[in-house]
């Protein structure tokens, strides 16, 4: 996990001359040793910090996820549980008669809504992005132009015009209605159009001069080289759609569909006041955040090649 | 966009000409682009332009959510909603000038801690002394991808009376407030420890918008705080990402030469680094105003707008309004004034940029 932008920074460093094979030290060059070691205490001092306060809260959850509702309360930071209670894990394995919470419901529908939405993506963002970087028709601009103005419309204010929509289309309370509407990406669509745009456009003509029509050329010759693309679009499709809240607090109200996050937010919402089984929730927040974790951990330059690829920049 | 404009001239006017065209190529590419963005067209018309429509024509209506508001049979309102919103005193404005208060408050202490917060973390893992700056990087983003709903929920924990909050900061002497539950104002608090405890005469007096100056001045309530904290800790990664990104096109050989003509880190920093991260600092700005004016998930699950109504915000009023209430008119309306509100922050903000930078 070397990180995309220490490598760019290396590679434009790299002409200047021999010396940029050695690291580049510059706050340390032309300073005395005592603010060597000044520097270099603040700086690992404040990441020491960031990495506690930014880490520490999931230690946090995890370990109250296995602790009783007692001692949740009363050793709210203890990252060991004692007792070491499986209590709200067994909840949500369904082993608890007593209290039964959905979980695999639940998880279901999450699995099955960001599994759509992501290949829905895929394909939609593909193709979009190659005509508007790859093919000339009238009226790509003005299509262009939508795809870029959908970025400027906050999500929060489509909520009413999203159930709207639904409600007079008969999809309410339906999977159609959960995904189809997650399909517009427009972050996705400049992603895909930023790199096809980079492919030579030599390799259509030869494509072309071989015999091969626009779609084939697009499918076999031009799409196989974008895999970098479309790995992050999977990626962030998998992460925003696992984690997509409001839109299907207002697309749905049947219990049955409800998503994993879904489920904790109204389990939560329910029970304002306080203390009562932390566990549980903090076992479902994991629960939530284990496959973007693992995701994360294998993939984490995706994740943040996403911001500038776009051309937000 | 430069890119595609030379790739147009180039390729739509010059080559046909000067090479025999392959026949009906052309025009197979025109249907081909057509057929390839269709998808993406259909869903973005029928599932975002036309909704917004359709959600302007409901925002002047009376509607409650049943039958269909395309029938006619909901009443035509006009603007009535707007102007129940906006300019009659009642139940409805008082509440909405309170999530504008409360959400100026979020946006001016999120934006301005996330701001700088990230900057700092950008600089920290950017230094060229540390090692391991790829690890830091890592760890810090992780909450940037989590969702909101599962980080509230850990919040709710972190920030319960004697939660674990309260049990750090007491081993330092420091007796937390009940995080949730305290709807004061930070600003009237701090006015308090120099006995300032009611409102003085001219600022009880003088209202804006149904709202007491005194009220407006009131800063954002001990729960907000908790909201401002989860949206900073939250979304710093992913600014940091974005600074790291100018950072790293600060070019070494201006900072060397810099260096050598006896600039200090800090003359450096003053007058090198930050000039050349305006646009930067502008693009984050820019996005940390528009997210935080639609705070919604995490009001949803930690405070529901409580204590007092310290935490409600437009977003919450338009979706409790229309689906706890049945009010979808007003819903909308509240809806339309928000999407409003962010265009003009958002325009003002790219002037003033701009503005500097010239």
């Amino acid at each position: 996990m070397s990180g995309v932008l220490d490598r760019r920074r290396r590679q434009r460093a790299a002409p200047r001359s021999a010396r940029a094979a050695v690291p580049v030290v510059l706050t340390d060059r032309y300073s005395p040793v005592s603010r060597k070691v000044l520097v270099r205490v603040i700086g690992y001092g404040l990441l020491a910090l960031g990495t506690i306060l930014y880490l520490g809260p999931f230690l946090v959850q995890l370990a109250t996820s296995f602790k009783t509702d007692a001692d949740a309360v009363a050793n709210p930071v203890a990252l060991w549980p004692s007792p070491v209670s499986t209590a709200a894990w067994a909840v949500v394995a369904g082993d608890n008669p007593a209290y039964s919470v959905p979980v695999f419901r639940w998880l279901g529908n999450s699995f099955f809504v960001t599994v759509s939405v992501t290949l829905g993506r895929l394909i939609i963002d593909s193709l979009c992005g190659y005509a508007l970087a790859r093919l000339r028709f009238r009226g790509r601009a003005v299509v262009f132009a939508g795809v870029v103005a959908v970025l400027a419309v906050p999500g929060v204010v489509l909520l009413i015009p999203k159930f709207l929509v639904l409600n007079e289309l008969g999809m309410f309370d339906s999977y159609a209605g959960m995904i189809l509407p997650l399909f517009c990406d427009a972050v996705g669509i400049l992603l895909m159009k930023t790199a096809f745009e980079a492919v030579p456009t030599e390799l259509d003509e030869a494509a072309r001069i071989d015999g091969a029509g626009v779609f084939r050329t697009f499918w076999s010759v031009i799409l196989p080289l974008v895999r970098p693309a479309l790995v992050t679009v999977t990626i962030l499709s998998f992460q925003g759609s696992w984690n997509e809240f409001t839109h299907f607090l207002v697309a749905t109200s049947d219990p049955d569909l409800a998503t994993l996050n879904l489920g904790i937010a109204r389990l939560t919402a329910g029970d304002l006041q306080g203390s009562q089984q932390f566990p549980l929730k903090l076992a479902l927040a994991t629960l939530s955040t284990i496959p973007i974790a693992i995701v994360y951990v294998f993939f984490s330059r995706y994740f943040m090649r996403s911001g500038n690829a776009t051309g937000l920049k | 966009m430069t890119a595609t404009v030379t790739r147009d001239t180039s390729a739509g006017r010059t080559r046909p000409v000067r090479r025999r065209p392959v026949s009906g190529h052309r025009l197979q590419e025109r249907r081909a682009g057509w057929l390839f963005v269709a998808p993406a067209v259909v869903v973005l018309v029928v599932f975002l332009f036309a909704p917004m429509i359709m959600a302007a024509w409901v925002s002047l209506l009376d509607w409650n959510g049943q039958s269909s508001p395309f029938s006619g049979e909901a009443e035509f309102v006009g603007l009535s909603n707007y102007q129940n919103l906006l300019a009659e005193a009642g139940l409805l404005r008082g509440d909405f000038m309170l999530s504008v208060r409360n959400t100026l408050y979020y946006v001016l202490f999120n934006v301005t801690g996330v701001v700088v917060l990230s900057f700092v973390l950008a600089l920290a893992v950017n230094s060229y002394v540390l090692r391991g700056r790829s690890f830091f990087r890592t760890i810090l983003y992780f909450p940037a991808i989590t969702s909101s709903v599962a980080i509230s929920v850990l919040f709710l924990f972190l920030f319960q009376g004697a939660g674990v909050v309260n049990v750090v900061l007491s081993w330092v002497g420091v007796d937390g407030p009940t995080w949730f539950t305290d709807p004061r104002g930070v600003l009237h608090l701090a006015l308090s420890w120099f006995g300032v405890d009611g409102a003085p005469g001219a600022l009880a007096d003088t209202t804006v918008g149904g709202l007491s100056l005194w009220n407006w001045l009131s800063g954002p309530s001990v729960a907000m705080c908790t909201l401002i904290m989860l949206t900073i800790w939250t979304t710093s990664g992913t600014y940091m990402l974005f600074f790291l990104v100018g950072l790293q096109d600060v070019p070494v050989e201006l900072e060397e030469a810099a260096a050598i003509d006896g600039a200090s880190a800090w003359q450096r920093f003053r007058y090198l680094t930050l000039p050349l991260m305006r646009r930067h600092i502008t693009l984050v700005i820019t996005l940390a105003l528009i997210g935080s004016w639609q705070v919604f998930d995490q009001v949803f699950i930690l405070s529901q707008g409580g204590p007092a109504k310290t935490t409600l915000t437009p977003a919450y009023i338009s979706y409790v309004r229309s689906f706890g209430d049945g009010q979808f008119g007003v819903g909308a309306a509240v809806a339309f004034v928000l999407f409003a509100i962010i265009i003009v922050l958002t325009l003002i903000q790219r002037w003033v940029g701009r503005e500097r930078r010239a």
